[in-house]
């Protein structure tokens, strides 16, 4: 997130694109609520009516994948009505020209016809947005988990540099990270292409003051993202997958095909706290310990570090993940001999300069948020304050691109994935949580009344969805949270594994799936 | 008794939400929210306020696991390990550094992101480390 989290209650609008808020980030909604209540305006826009829809002063429900183009229809009117920030766009920003002419081609008419958004929606949407003295736009998996996930975002920050809402509090362009500590995982160089902070990989000086730092020789090659490393289990060139605490089995787009390319693997590692459907499938399987049996820190999405603490002695045999990956390491035959999850971070201290004033000490309360450059430097709360980490801000003009795969007479359903409130990603955990397991025991399918109707199917009945990779079977859940023509599932739930059946098509840039759109077709399954 | 009551921050979700495990002879038993900490000020969601609950599942790994005649089949760690790293070695003296890959997690601490793709790139070689940010 450019800002933190307890901001958002002070914005004047608040814009969610894309974020199931209360059931993903209920303490993010929380500050929504907060919002709301201090006046501030709610604009929804997402396929689905979600809860937070109905405190939202305006909501639509745009078809998949549409939303570059309902963002330039928004630009469109902004820019034509004069409603945009000419100082800060003058100041602050380049490539205005360029931009505006693209967005040119986007009339609310035209955009409506693509989105399904009605053209005096737009209009209100871009008024009540642009003319908000401070304007938060929120969103999450259901902007990037698109094959134009990163056009996405690229005309998510157009629009707040077009109405300079960035750099100062409430305000800015707030992506709401899935999992508890995706975002320690990037900052700590958990990516093919970077050292912890971003650090680029096939950069000459950066690569020699870690070839220093860690005594060893590296390499400049940029490494596999994990689809590549998938089709390289496939086709050969990968040999070995080491997996700690993930479960692609269940959370990955194309399961038979994730399933052929694991199985396909001379050695599998998997290193978790339960024995996952992709922990079954392994060579060797170590136990690791929850997050209440080991220190350390996780860093949330507003870049806040906060201390892990251990509470209890390791379950059975297992053991901390950081004392196996070193002892894996020292039998490997390179030495790592860390007293202390604590000696870790000084080191990560030492070589990622927004982490170098972090220390467990200073984290003591309610931590640090980065850049935290110096042991004195008190945190960031919001990012880009008076200028860009490049300068100027840089608009980028895009262009609408449809989905990787559409709706046809063979497949013409849309099917979207999501989450629920009360469980978590591929719900290992939470499954394993007798309160958060009575909640909700099995998938569903989400239905328009009209579509049951059409299929002859009841609240409850089981249906057969069958995409281009995979068939599955679920109850329905008739509702119309969803369109006519739409249907939704949750991902958490193996017996009905909706990643049987999402895209593997990726963005590419970023190589995010799009788990967000893919094209179904439903039956009434036997009896 | 020996009644303890541990600060920590939450496993689920990025809001990073603060709470007090409860142990109790070593079971965690409960949660209560923090109230001083500037994301949830006392407040959780339901899966923050059963966080207890699968902690000390009896459905925890608690032995490494072999495969052997095809079968996961409970083994020591100096067994584990070393199954492991001779793995590991043979591959990549066959066929070199890139053909291993790591999938780290953000699941796990950021001390321990850190270790993995240190081992990665100073011991194995390879740039090959990506985790689930993309899912
Ligand atoms: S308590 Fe709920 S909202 Fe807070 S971090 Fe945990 S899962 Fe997220």
């Amino acid at each position: 997130m450019t800002n933190s989290i307890s901001e958002i209650e002070d914005a004047d609008c608040v814009f969610i694109i894309g974020s199931n808020t209360s059931s993903s980030h209920p303490l993010v909604a929380t500050r929504i609520f907060r919002a709301k209540k201090k006046g501030a305006r709610i604009i929804v826009a997402d396929p689905r009516t979600i809860q937070i829809s109905s405190l939202a002063d305006i909501t639509v429900r745009h078809k998949l994948g549409t939303d570059v183009a309902l963002l330039n229809g928004i630009m469109h009117v902004i820019i034509q009505r004069g409603w945009h920030n000419v100082s800060f766009v003058e100041e602050r920003t380049e490539g205005f020209e360029a931009f505006s002419k693209g967005i040119e081609n986007y009339p609310p008419e035209k955009v409506a016809e693509i989105t399904g958004v009605d053209a005096g929606d737009i209009v209100r949407m871009a008024e009540i947005y642009a003319k908000a003295e401070t304007g938060s736009i929120v969103y999450c998996m259901g902007i990037t988990q698109h094959t134009t996930g990163v056009d996405n975002v690229k005309a998510l920050a157009n629009l707040a540099m077009l109405t300079g809402n960035v750099g100062r509090e409430s305000t800015g362009v707030n992506p709401l990270r899935g999992q508890n500590n995706v975002q320690g995982a990037c900052d700590m160089g958990g990516l093919p292409n970077v050292y912890p902070g971003y650090q680029p990989v096939n950069m000459m000086d950066i690569q020699k003051k870690f070839e220093k730092a860690w005594n060893a020789a590296l390499s400049d090659k940029v490494g596999r993202t994990v689809p590549q490393m998938l089709t390289g289990l496939t086709d050969g060139s990968v040999k070995a997958l080491y997996i700690v605490g993930e479960n692609p089995i269940q959370s990955d787009p194309d399961t038979h095909h994730v399933k052929k390319a694991l199985a396909a693997a001379e050695l599998l590692v998997v290193q978790d706290i339960f024995l996952t459907p992709t922990a079954e499938m392994a060579h060797v399987v170590l136990p690791g310990t929850s997050f209440a049996e080991k220190d350390g820190t996780f860093s949330n999405t507003e870049r806040r570090v906060m201390r892990v603490r251990q509470a209890i002695d390791p379950v059975g045999d297992s053991r901390p993940d950081w004392q196996i990956i070193q002892e894996v390491s020292n039998r490997f035959g390179y030495g790592m001999d860390y007293s202390s999850p604590e000696a870790v971070m000084r080191e990560i201290a030492s070589l990622t300069p927004s982490y170098g004033g972090i220390t467990y000490e200073r984290l003591e309360g309610e931590g640090l948020q980065w850049p935290c450059p110096h042991a004195d430097h008190p945190g960031t709360r919001f990012l880009h304050e008076g200028m860009f980490s490049r300068g100027k801000g840089l608009f980028h003009p895009i262009e609408y691109r449809p989905p990787a795969e559409t709706v046809d007479e063979e497949f013409p359903y849309w099917l979207t994935t999501g989450r629920v409130f009360a469980h978590y990603h591929t719900a290992t955990m939470t499954r394993n949580s007798p309160t958060l397991d009575a909640e909700i025991r099995e998938g569903y399918l989400e239905v328009h009344p009209d579509d049951a109707d059409r299929l002859g199917v009841l609240q409850g009945d089981a249906v057969t969805v069958t995409s281009r990779r995979g068939t599955i079977t679920a109850k329905t859940a008739v509702t119309d949270r969803v369109q006519q023509g739409l249907v939704f599932m949750p991902f958490h739930f193996i017996e009905s594994n909706a990643n049987v059946l999402t895209n593997p098509a990726h963005d590419p840039v970023a190589q995010i799936p799009e788990f967000k759109v893919c094209a179904v077709k439903l039956e009434k399954a036997p009896l | 008794m020996d009644y303890r009551t541990v600060l920590t921050t939450c496993t689920y979700c990025g809001c990073g939400c603060n709470f007090y495990l409860e142990v109790l002879d070593g079971q965690v038993i409960d949660t209560i929210p923090c109230k001083t900490h500037p994301v949830n000020e006392g407040k959780l969601c339901i899966k923050g306020w059963n966080v207890h609950e699968f902690i000390q599942s009896p459905k925890r790994l608690k032995r490494p696991l072999i495969r052997r005649d095809g079968v996961l089949t409970e083994a020591t760690w100096d067994e584990a390990l070393d199954y492991t790293v001779s793995g590991l070695k043979a591959i990549k003296d066959a066929h070199g550094s890139d053909s291993i890959a790591f999938l780290t997690s953000a699941k796990v601490t950021n001390e321990e992101n850190y270790l993995l793709q240190k081992f990665a790139r100073a011991a194995v070689g390879t740039n090959s480390v990506d985790h689930c940010a993309r899912l």
